[in-house]
């Protein structure tokens, strides 16, 4: 027998001012099954908490509706009140009649009113078809995992560690150290990008809590929040890393070349490199594609191994191959990072064909001491110093004709220091910038800001770059002064381009592989813009650094922290609790065509062969088995079993249609 | 002409402004205040801030030629309210000084008009009005200019015919001569 008490809440005036509460409340008395019904000022407070817990008492419910606000805000709140007083928490059920009533309805108060009922009629007709419901427990695999091995990556991995949980970090390229180690110096301090990075570095690989897997990347994830069970695929680094001990001798005579990719093609590597001087693990790897054995072999002939030769270790290893194994973790931090935007669709910037028209990430490598310059700042085209430097702002930033239409943050501030860097290296060049606007919210950054333009002397020009050039030596750059309103052309030396800040190109697939969300130009999505932003909707897995969007290094490191405390907040835990809202299959009704399988996104369903006795015979037949630990109750199953076998427990079809059927006595 | 020659013309120019003015023109943002406050910004031929922005890109040709610096009545609004502190009203100042040694002033009666008020005070240690108007209505050539309003100031006895000196003309005189020996030490008179 349903005895149901309904709780009509004013929300102060939120509710209370357009729908009358009281009237609500009185008009659902006698409706089947409600044994109580009342209105109070703030069902949430204390008070209105208590009144609730004193009426299950006092009139022996066993179901409880709270007509109030949206059951994101409180539904926790009152299930957690109703257990306190005995009932199970999946006997309650909440009518929102703030956000779908007196809020979308203020100045319609009678019409309000009306619709309150209804809501309030629907949530009773729910209520009396719930059934009792008992949350499950899932172990935790006291390990996480970090993709990305950039700053981000590496300092959330550390901050894992140092409280005492193992934790994987892993990076697709041959080193961690990311885009941080490409990078010469970092604002607004000016301090040395690698002399803060390595220690960092050489940190995370001597951690006994931390295992690097680079050259690596994730395959496949399976499982869920507490045990994801992941597929890593080693790729062939064709150097055996127990007998290789990185004395670099292999390096010194290989003669396949191919283009430096960390520095930017502005210089070639040998085929069997590493990839800086400062790699962790520094372990070389032969790149296939121009290795002259690997080439040879595919014309069936097989040359050099000079390598081979040269390994004091015998290390060298032509025939290892690409290794998947598999790893099980509780938690997953995504630290998969940012690209730079190609800035060769600019037609008017010469399309990526000028070789003196660089882009932000080639400065800091012609700048950087242990660059292909030695860290002289000179064209690449004919090394000589340039006399005048054209800087150039938001290529690709808030353009979202051609580019993106986002602002990539980090621009003004590597613009300026870059301007700064070019005094400083030669004092008897003019620098000059072309802005948009000058965006420099950051400890500190606007005074760097303004030190660039007053005591180093770069000057600002505010206008977008129009065209640039080639005009004999020189490269001509035709802007506007916005400020002036006259159209302004400078002859220049050298153009550096500070290009936007784009996701990982792989940023999209991978977020399908781990199954979080990705906005349209490809970040990966946080679960709340202002109230969790390093989690994701898939629980369990984490976003640190510029992964989330453009990010500076300061606040990737922040983020970084953030993640590895949500990480920790989970492995701390021995078990953890699972929502008994899951799918379930009645096999009476079953016919085993295998449609939900495909469909469910945690591969929670399999086919299970089942033995029935029909007609006095034994036989066996298939039928969907749902995993209740893998299965999140997200119902695509539920839609697309023809045979309506799929049930989700909770929003069960019999639950859903008293809600209809409620609804529609009003209406007849 | 590309910006790069146009400040190369400049450089001897634009060193000049800052040996004589003092100012650093970098620290200007460009917000536009100055502008926004000036009591004649209406009727220049650019604005303050745009003068602000030539001299600070060198171009102090452009600036000195402009009829702007000589409509600025040196009130100092712009200087007191410069969030940078910029010293607005002397960038005016230097430029019309410049423009007058680089014979390139674009309101010749006015300059005329300063060139009669500095000749009284000189002579006088004090401002003598009618002295002035009769002056520069002499050195301009516009000889009935303003007189309308002599016999009504004269009513009110706001104006005294015969000539008045200050009475402590030696001291006013040697204040004169110290801010004009200042004005030619590097950096202005500041």
């Amino acid at each position: 027998m349903e005895r149901v008490g309904v709780f009509i809440c004013h929300c102060g005036s939120n509710i209370g001012a357009v729908v009358d509460c009281a009237r609500v409340a009185e008009s659902v008395k006698d409706y089947p099954g409600v044994a109580f019904s009342t209105d109070y000022k703030y069902m949430c407070s204390e008070p209105g908490q208590e009144m609730i817990q004193n009426a299950i008492r006092e009139h022996n419910l066993n179901r409880v509706v709270v007509a109030s606000c949206s059951p994101r805000m409180h539904e926790k709140t009152f299930r957690a009140c109703v257990a306190k007083a005995g009932l199970n928490e999946y006997m309650f059920e909440m009518a929102n009649i703030r956000e779908h009533c007196s809020w979308v309805h203020a100045g319609r108060n009678e019409e309000a009113t009306e619709k309150a009922i209804d809501l309030v009629k629907m949530a009773i007709s729910k209520v009396c078809n719930n059934e009792v419901l008992m949350k499950g427990h899932a172990p935790v695999t006291k390990r996480a995992l970090v993709v990305g091995g950039g700053i981000a990556g590496i300092q959330c991995a550390l901050d894992i560690a140092n409280n005492g949980y193992q934790v994987d970090i892993l990076e697709r390229t041959p080193s961690i150290g990311g885009k941080m180690s490409q990078i010469d110096k970092t604002f607004p301090t000016i301090d040395c990008s690698a002399c803060i990075l390595t220690p960092k570095m050489v940190e995370a690989s001597s951690h006994p809590n931390i295992k690097l897997i680079t050259f690596a990347e994730l395959e496949k994830v399976d499982g869920y929040v507490g045990n994801f069970e992941v597929t890593i695929r080693s790729k062939a680094r064709s150097v055996d890393m127990s007998k290789c001990t990185g004395c670099g001798t292999c390096m010194t005579k290989c003669p396949g070349k191919a283009d430096d990719e960390f520095n930017m093609n502005l210089r070639k590597r040998t085929a069997i490199y590493t990839p800086f001087p400062q790699a962790i693990p520094n372990k070389p790897v032969i790149d296939r594609e121009s290795c002259l054995k690997f080439k040879s072999r595919k014309e069936g002939k097989d040359v050099c191994g000079v390598c081979a030769k040269l390994c004091p270790a015998g290390a060298i290893d032509y025939e290892q191959q690409d290794e998947l194994f598999t790893e099980r973790y509780g938690a997953i931090v995504m630290a998969t990072g940012y690209e730079q935007f190609d800035h060769s669709i600019y037609g008017e910037y010469g399309y990526g064909k000028y070789p003196d028209v660089i882009s932000g990430l080639h400065f800091e490598r012609l700048v950087n001491a242990s660059g292909p310059t030695q860290g002289h700042i000179v064209r690449p085209s004919d090394h000589k110093e340039p006399k005048t430097v054209v800087m150039v702002k938001c290529v690709g930033s808030r353009d979202p004709e051609h580019g993106k239409s986002y602002c990539s943050r980090t621009c003004c501030m590597y613009t300026a220091k870059q301007a700064t860097m070019i005094r400083d290296h030669c004092p008897d060049t003019k620098v000059y910038v072309f802005y948009m606007d000058v965006r420099t919210p950051g400890k500190l950054y606007d005074e760097f800001y303004n030190r660039t333009r007053e005591e180093y002397g770069v000057e600002y020009i505010r206008g977008r770059v129009s065209k640039i050039y080639q005009d004999g030596e020189t490269l001509r750059v035709k802007g506007e002064d916005t400020l002036l309103g006259r159209q302004i052309e400078i002859d220049a030396d050298m153009v550096i381009l500070a290009n936007a800040m784009i996701p990982n190109p792989d940023s999209e697939r991978m977020a399908q592989i781990v199954g979080i969300g990705y906005d349209k130009d490809g970040w990966f999505t946080e679960s709340h813009p202002k109230l969790g932003p390093v989690e994701t909707h898939t629980a369990g897995v984490f976003l640190a650094g510029a992964c989330q969007g453009p990010k500076d290094i300061p606040d990737s490191v922040a983020q970084a922290g953030a993640a590895a405390v949500k990480v920790c907040a989970l492995l701390s835990k021995d078990q953890l609790e699972t929502e008994p809202t899951v799918s379930k299959v009645d096999n009476k009704l079953c016919s085993g065509c295998g449609l939900c399988v495909p469909v469910c996104p945690y591969k929670a369903i399999s086919l299970e062969t089942i033995q029935e006795r029909v007609a006095g015979k034994t036989i066996e037949r298939q039928v969907a088995n749902i995993n209740g630990s893998l299965c999140q109750g997200c119902g695509a199953c539920t839609v697309t079993c023809r045979s309506g076998a799929a049930n989700l427990k909770h929003f069960t079809n019999a639950q859903i249609l008293a809600e209809v059927d409620a609804l529609c006595q009003t209406i007849l | 002409m590309t910006l790069n020659e146009r400040q190369q013309q400049n450089e001897a120019l634009r060193s000049e402004f800052l040996r004589r003015s003092g100012v650093d023109v970098s620290k200007c943002y460009q917000c536009g205040k100055c502008s926004a406050g000036c009591p004649v910004g209406d009727h220049m031929d650019i604005p303050t801030n745009k003068i602000m922005r030539l001299v600070q890109m060198g171009l102090i040709d452009e600036a000195m030629q402009s009829s702007a610096i000589w409509l600025c009545a040196s009130c100092v609004t712009c200087t007191t309210r410069c969030p940078k502190g910029v010293d607005v009203a002397h960038v005016m100042e230097t430029l019309r000084q410049m423009a007058k040694d680089h014979n390139c002033v674009a309101e010749k009666n006015i300059d005329k008009f300063h060139t009669v008020w500095m000749n009284i005070l000189h002579k006088m240690g004090r401002m003598y009005e009618p002295g002035l108007i009769v002056g520069r209505n002499m050195v301009t050539g516009n000889i009935f200019q303003d007189t309308s309003f002599g016999v009504p100031y004269l009513a009110h006895r706001k104006l005294k015919l015969m000539p008045y000196k200050s009475n402590n003309i030696d001291e006013i005189k040697r204040m004169i001569e110290k801010a004009e020996a200042m004005d030619r030490e590097e950096g202005g008179a500041r």
